[in-house]
């Protein structure tokens, strides 16, 4: 049990490690497995002293092989354990890519419900922090697509800690992109308020004439942008999505039909990404509430660029500032 | 070294000749088959006859009590196994089911490593291990669900510790892997065994497996069966090192055995079983056995491979082997052989009944199971799928679609 417990401020990445830690105390199934995380606490050190802690045989160093990661996280879980694995960055989860669209999104379906699969993958993702190739990337989209999963993505220090509780006790595989820019980032954490459900949609500021909807690492980007557009006299509305798969359309209508205008902003390519399935089920679900075309703000269809080139390919204030612009203009 | 086996190191490629390239691969190909076999852990031959020798002694202790029964037990199993395939083989033809992978040379391999598992061992399949599932005592109609097309499974894998069969080429021996994994760390004395076939042992994960069951001590067997093929590319193509060698490089014992030879299967895989249970870790077992059949329903083998070949591996059928063996030994009478054939023939049946009694799922199917907590998009996409469905009622209800036959 935690100690009678008030608020904390927190950065992000400690908030998921104060939730790790919580899961392992709290039930003996669950077990943390991945590359590094054992001594060295992960490479961003979001399992720090897990494994003093609670020891080698609970927080498990791996060999450097991903689809082994998830693939015996998958007979770890048929055992009836429940493993939270960590892909050291973005761009290596591939080798473990066919044992989580093959594998681990499907054996509950196949099984007829008789087997779960309770694991959680937790993908360091995104840019902006200068790193080499396939460092930096946004793959969610590749997931989404992916029936049986759940993907998300939490934007701030409290919904780190709390989603990551969530997704650990969800009987379905939960892919867990953490916003790696924002990991030291600080924030509010309060281990005894229970939030909302994992899939629920936030608004994270009130507002009226467009709506910006976002996740993870571009909802403080988007607040940004409100701030700078309330100087000019607009009032946006932001919505932070924190989940991708399953998505909450209810709560982007119900803001969309207010602010009539939309613009989607992430870091992922904008070609086939989760925008476009927003523009899509927005538009068909508010034709006739809607004063401009949805807009999206996001990634070129190109390699993500060297990191002195990263601020040009990511959505920046500007970038977010010209698509919130060119839907007033309708 | 010999000339030959230098020959297979080093395929040479003289210049310009593209002719001589495919006298050197057939070479090579004669050469890994005719060095594997003096490797092979033997216990009865192909005529029937017990094999006492220093290689397989110390496996042969594993059957030493074996009793006439259980050596009938064996006998039908592999019979009724034989059967059932033939019959799903029959179906597929009459278009019952969608395809079928047969067993039909290796119920040896399946029957003799699947009587070796105690009942809280649990088993990781391939799409091709119908005997090992009837050692496990799955109902053999449910193993034609998927092959017929209505559920992608058809039995519930805790029931019998014995998981769905696996399409992707490989991947469950890393399920087998991390199930182990967690066997020791509950402290139980069960095993693992994971099947999987020569060309699967060129996949990543089966590699990762090993490294990961190496690297942990676990408690798993991989078993794999070497029929010699892996649809139209042989063993070859795969590798350039017996199989059962490869374990070596992990850490862990390997070793090969006669596949068409049941008693040796047995033997060798209960060894290997209880160095799971006593903490010794993982082994690898090859049952080196041939496919007599085609890969599946679907391939065509007479494009690639000889008459010749299968015909050289009949004169070893498995079941061929321990009926001489039984008959010589005078375990048997003409009534066992006779009823037998009267079970075989029953078991035909009721799987033929079965099979066309089979209903289609439900359409609404389609959307169970997905998620085990739910998901909004399923719902959604639910809803208007059932919406769609209904209109068909309206239309025919106010006969605009009368006789459309949907419903
Ligand atoms: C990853 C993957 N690649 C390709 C296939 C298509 N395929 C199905 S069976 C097979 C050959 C498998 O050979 P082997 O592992 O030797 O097993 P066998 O069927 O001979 O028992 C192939 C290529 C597949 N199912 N999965």
């Amino acid at each position: 049990m935690a100690e009678t417990v008030t608020s904390k401020n927190l950065a992000l990445a400690k908030a998921i490690n104060e939730s790790l830690r919580r899961a392992l105390e709290e039930d003996p199934k669950v077990l943390i497995m991945g590359e590094d995380v054992g001594k060295l606490g992960g490479v961003f050190r979001v399992t720090d002293g897990l494994q003093k802690d609670f020891g080698e045989s609970r927080v498990i160093d791996t060999p450097l092989a991903e689809s082994g990661i998830v693939g015996t996280a998958i007979g770890l879980a048929l055992r009836g354990y429940r493993p939270v694995v960590e892909i050291q960055f973005d761009g290596f989860v591939f080798p473990a890519y066919d044992q989580i669209v093959t594998q681990l999104a499907k054996m509950h379906a196949r099984s007829l419900g008789k087997v779960k699969l309770p694991v959680v993958v937790r993908i360091p993702y995104g840019g902006g922090i200068g790193a080499v190739e396939h460092h930096s990337e946004s793959p969610e989209a590749l997931f989404a697509h992916v029936s049986g999963l759940k993907i998300v993505s939490p934007s701030n220090a409290s919904d780190a800690y709390w989603m990551m509780q969530q997704a650990i006790q969800s009987d379905d595989p939960v892919i867990f992109f953490e916003p790696k820019r924002r990991y030291w980032d600080k924030g509010e954490v309060n281990p005894e308020a229970i939030p909302g459900p994992l899939h629920r949609a936030q608004v994270v500021r009130e507002g009226t004439d467009l709506t910006l909807v976002a996740y993870g690492p571009m909802v403080k980007l988007c607040q940004e942008v409100a701030a700078a557009a309330a100087e000019e006299g607009k009032n946006l509305e932001i919505l932070d999505l924190r989940s991708v798969s399953p998505l909450d359309f209810d709560a982007i209508q119900t803001s969309v039909e207010k602010t009539r205008r939309l613009v989607v902003v992430h870091e992922a390519p904008v070609f086939f990404g989760s925008g476009a399935e927003i523009a899509a089920r927005i538009t068909e679900r508010c034709f006739y509430h809607l004063e401009a075309p949805v807009l999206r703000v996001g990634g070129y269809h190109a390699p993500y660029p060297p990191a002195r080139l990263e601020e040009e390919y990511l959505p920046g204030l500007d970038r977010v500032l010209d698509a919130v612009d060119r839907a007033l203009a309708y | 070294m010999t000339v030959e086996s230098t020959a297979a190191r080093k395929p040479r490629r003289s210049a310009g000749s593209k002719a001589g390239t495919t006298g050197t691969e057939r070479t090579t190909r004669t050469t890994a088959r005719k060095a594997a076999e003096p490797e092979l852990v033997q216990l009865l031959t192909p005529e029937g006859k017990r094999v006492k020798n220093a290689k397989n002694a110390e496996y042969a202790k594993y059957v030493a009590g074996i009793t006439p029964e259980e050596l009938r037990g064996l006998y039908r199993d592999m019979v009724l196994t034989r059967r059932f395939d033939a019959e799903a083989t029959a179906l597929q033809r009459q278009g019952e089911l969608g395809l079928w992978a047969s067993l039909l040379g290796q119920e040896a391999a399946q029957i003799g490593s699947g009587r070796a598992l105690r009942d809280d061992d649990y088993v990781f399949p391939t799409y091709r291990e119908h005997g090992v599932a009837w050692c496990r005592g799955v109902d053999p109609t449910n193993l034609l669900g998927m092959f017929r097309g209505v559920n992608n499974g058809g039995w519930d894998p805790n029931g019998n510790n014995f998981h769905l069969y696996t399409i992707v080429i490989g991947s469950q021996t890393l399920h087998a892997t991390g199930y182990a994994m967690g066997v020791a760390k509950d402290g139980a004395d069960s095993a693992v065994i994971a099947y999987f076939g020569d060309g699967a042992s060129s996949q990543g994960d089966v590699a990762e497996s090993f490294t990961f069951s190496a690297v942990y001590n676990a408690p798993v067997v991989f078993f794999c069966q070497n029929n010699q093929w892996a649809i139209s590319e042989p063993t070859e193509k795969q590798t350039r090192v017996p199989l059962y060698q490869r374990a070596q490089g992990y850490g862990f014992p390997g070793v090969r055995v006669d596949g068409n030879d049941v008693l040796a299967c047995l033997a060798v895989t209960r060894w290997a079983l209880d160095r799971a249970r006593d903490g010794e870790g993982p082994t690898l077992v090859e049952a080196y056995t041939y496919r007599m059949g085609a890969h599946t329903t679907s391939d065509d083998p007479t494009k690639y491979r000889a008459d010749e070949e299968r015909e050289a591996w009949e004169a070893k059928d498995p079941i061929l082997r321990l009926r001489r063996h039984l008959e010589a030994s005078n375990h048997t009478d003409e009534g066992f052989f006779a009823e037998l054939e009267a079970e075989s023939e029953a078991l035909g049946r009721r799987v033929r009944e079965a099979v066309r009694a089979m209903p289609d799922p439900d359409r609404f199917a389609i959307f169970e199971h997905v998620y085990a907590d739910g998901h909004a998009l399923v719902d959604e996409e639910r809803a208007q799928f059932a919406a769609y469905q209904a209109s068909f009622a309206t239309e025919a209800e106010s006969g605009f679609a009368a006789g459309s036959g949907d419903n």
